[in-house]
């Protein structure tokens, strides 16, 4: 963005549109690409999921509890995946399963990107005495184990989706604040910042439309990130019982109730783990490829 | 540097001060009175709750009761568990132990395979190593890690049977526990396979807790290698014909591990909420598995005091990787 100025002195005709040139950075990571196809993936099957799964996530086949998947001997296409103890069958409920990863990843990024961002463009315009504060407020909550204060946090507020959310936001957030912060630190006394004020910009133009554009970057990079660990938390809280309650088919519940029948019943265990395992694998190469594409220190490095 | 030392120092009073608030409020924002939980199903009479209640402190204004919680933790009291009716103090320091041997055993793993495997990768930058190291340690980096405890539990403890599901160490040997770490005590016990035992105990659970730091070591060590092997002194050295494993492993390595020495300080956080997982699934009497029965059992004066114990050793630790990165880099005190 620094070289914007010097652009437009010469003609440009061969410059491509920015998501062109972030389009063509981030392809050159194979790893990037591949993950961005299973992730797309993914995605398609949580959203077809009603019309994909063979039978109703929570409906019980009594006769058919604890089938292995249909490559083995016992196994049937009827349940490719074969069934859990309760006789549900267990591609239907990974599918169902997937829209509520998915959506919780979605909610916590925006929920806590939203507030740490506004809260870091406060902070980074703010006078000393409130920057202060705020960061410190920051560092209390990044002094507890993430996972701890949300667990803490979803034993108050009540053991549902809703909450363990809410948790998971308000732990992820101040990576955020700091983020913003110190992006706005280092803008702040550029020469494009102070004519925007010399222009007679308000501080809500300088903040949201002249600076947060430039300290975007690292924050994108960053949704990527909590956007896995959004998943991968709410799998674990679901796993110790205090995120999505039963018959829920969440992928960390499904684990925890089958946790039991680990020794006698592999597939039980195996998919939803291995499903929580490639999704927050494909985000987690996405990332890697955002960071290459969008940082310009490590560009063409 | 003397100033450098004492601006940190002084950050972290009320960092610490605000620690303590929130776990204090904690306990009064929980729903339901803690007076009644405590008394259960039997219930009991107004003058006897009244007489809890006084008991308690929870009559007095809350300003009142903070200040008795925050003189309290100066002088090492805690509180009581509702449960066991012990003091908080005491049972953390019981279980401790346990936790820090895991951690400290899943951080040696971490370090001694970290290391060397993000190296060997900068070492062969693009080559086939690079990308099989990497790809390795971004799975372990996304892996859910109580998955992870599942299938090796199925692998070596269902399948091969070679290590126990559960527990510290088998039933059949009983030894005071003079220091409170299994491997030491079973030694000093001097009793036929306790070392053995637990040591097949530990084994399973450090693994599970080791598999995050060490990818993240990995990458870490990995990418400060690739900065530090650009730099011009390393061109020097090899200019000069030295061994490329001593330039390599001697020269670029010493300046590469100031960022992973941070690294590993800052995963004390990490650990400590991956031995919550850990512990749970292998039944490790640790502060993990101690704090989640503590938050299914509603425990609220032992959930309030082990979230202060644990926030301010992450604290401690934290701020020593801080001062001990400003006594290894000069650049950092100015700030």
């Amino acid at each position: 963005m620094a070289d914007a100025t010097a652009d437009a002195t010469r003609p440009a005709p061969e410059r491509p549109g920015r998501l062109q040139e972030f389009w063509r950075y981030f392809r050159e990571n194979r790893g990037a690409v591949i993950g961005l196809y299973v992730f797309a993936f993914f995605v398609l099957l949580a959203i077809g999921a009603n019309v994909i799964a063979p039978h109703d996530p929570t409906q019980q086949f009594r006769d058919h509890t604890l089938l292995p998947p249909f490559w083995t001997a016992e196994g049937s296409w009827r349940f490719p995946l074969g069934t859990d103890p309760l006789g549900r069958d267990i591609l239907s409920r990974l599918l169902y399963g997937a829209r509520y990863s998915f959506f919780v990843g979605l909610v916590v990024v925006v929920l806590a990107a939203s507030t740490g961002i506004l809260i870091g463009l406060v902070a980074g315009f703010a006078p000393k005495w409130l920057d202060t504060v705020i960061m410190r407020l920051m560092d209390i909550i990044l002094s507890f184990p993430s996972l701890l204060l949300a667990l803490v946090l979803v034993a108050i507020l009540g053991p549902t989706l809703l909450n363990a959310m809410i948790a998971i936001a308000v732990v992820l957030q101040p990576h955020y604040v700091r983020l913003t912060r110190a992006a706005v630190m280092s803008e702040r006394t550029r020469d494009y910042v102070t004519s925007a004020k010399v222009a007679g910009a308000g501080l809500g133009r300088l903040m949201f439309i002249t600076v947060l554009p430039n300290c975007l970057a690292p924050i994108i990079v960053q949704m990527a990130l909590s956007f896995s660990n959004a998943i991968l938390d709410v799998a674990a809280l679901g796993f110790l019982g205090m995120g999505a309650q039963p018959p829920t088919p969440e992928w960390g519940t499904m684990l925890a109730e089958a946790r039991e029948f680990i020794l006698r019943a592999w597939w039980v265990v195996t998919f939803p783990g291995l499903a929580i395992l490639i999704t927050v694998l494909s985000i987690n190469l996405m990332g890697d490829g955002l960071r290459d594409a969008l940082d310009p220190k490590l560009k063409r490095s | 540097m003397f100033r450098f030392f004492l601006t940190r120092l002084l950050t972290f009073v009320p960092t610490f001060i605000g620690v303590t608030l929130i776990s204090f409020a904690f306990i009064r924002v929980l729903p339901g009175d803690p007076i009644i939980v405590m008394a259960g199903e039997r219930g009991l009479s107004e003058a006897r709750y009244q007489e809890l209640r006084e008991q308690f402190g929870f009559d007095q204004p809350l300003i009142v009761q903070f200040w008795d919680y925050l003189t309290g933790i100066l002088h090492g009291n805690l509180g009581m568990s509702y449960v066991t009716k012990k003091p908080v103090w005491d049972e953390f320091f019981a279980l401790f132990p346990a936790t820090v041997e895991l951690s400290l055993c899943a951080i040696v793993i971490a370090i001694c395979l970290g290391i060397p495997a993000g190296v060997i990768a900068a070492v062969n930058r693009g080559k086939f190593f690079d990308r099989a190291l990497m790809s390795t340690a971004l799975v372990g980096y996304s892996m859910p890690i109580f998955w992870w405890a599942l299938l090796l539990i199925i692998v070596f403890s269902g399948n091969l049977g070679w290590t126990p599901v559960s527990g510290r160490i088998d039933l059949l040997y009983y030894f005071p526990d003079a220091t409170g770490f299994m491997l030491i005590d079973s030694l000093l016990s001097g009793q036929k396979g306790a070392f053995a035992s637990a040591v097949e105990h530990l084994i399973l659970p450090s693994i599970v807790l080791a598999t995050i730091p060490l990818a993240v070591i990995a990458r870490q060590t990995r990418s400060a290698m690739l900065e530090v092997l650009g730099e011009d002194y390393i061109r020097t050295a090899r200019a000069k014909g030295l061994a490329p494993i001593r330039v390599s492993g001697l020269h670029a390595l010493r300046n590469a591990l100031i960022p992973v020495v941070t690294v590993i300080g800052l995963s004390v956080g990490v650990l400590l909420a991956g031995a919550i997982l850990t512990e749970t699934i292998f039944s490790w009497p640790g502060i993990g598995k101690w704090m989640v029965d503590s938050i299914y059992r509603r425990d609220y004066p032992v959930v309030q005091g082990g979230l202060l114990l644990i926030a301010g050793m992450v604290m401690i630790v934290n701020l020593i990787v801080d001062l001990l990165y400003g006594v290894i880099n000069p650049k950092i005190r100015k700030r």
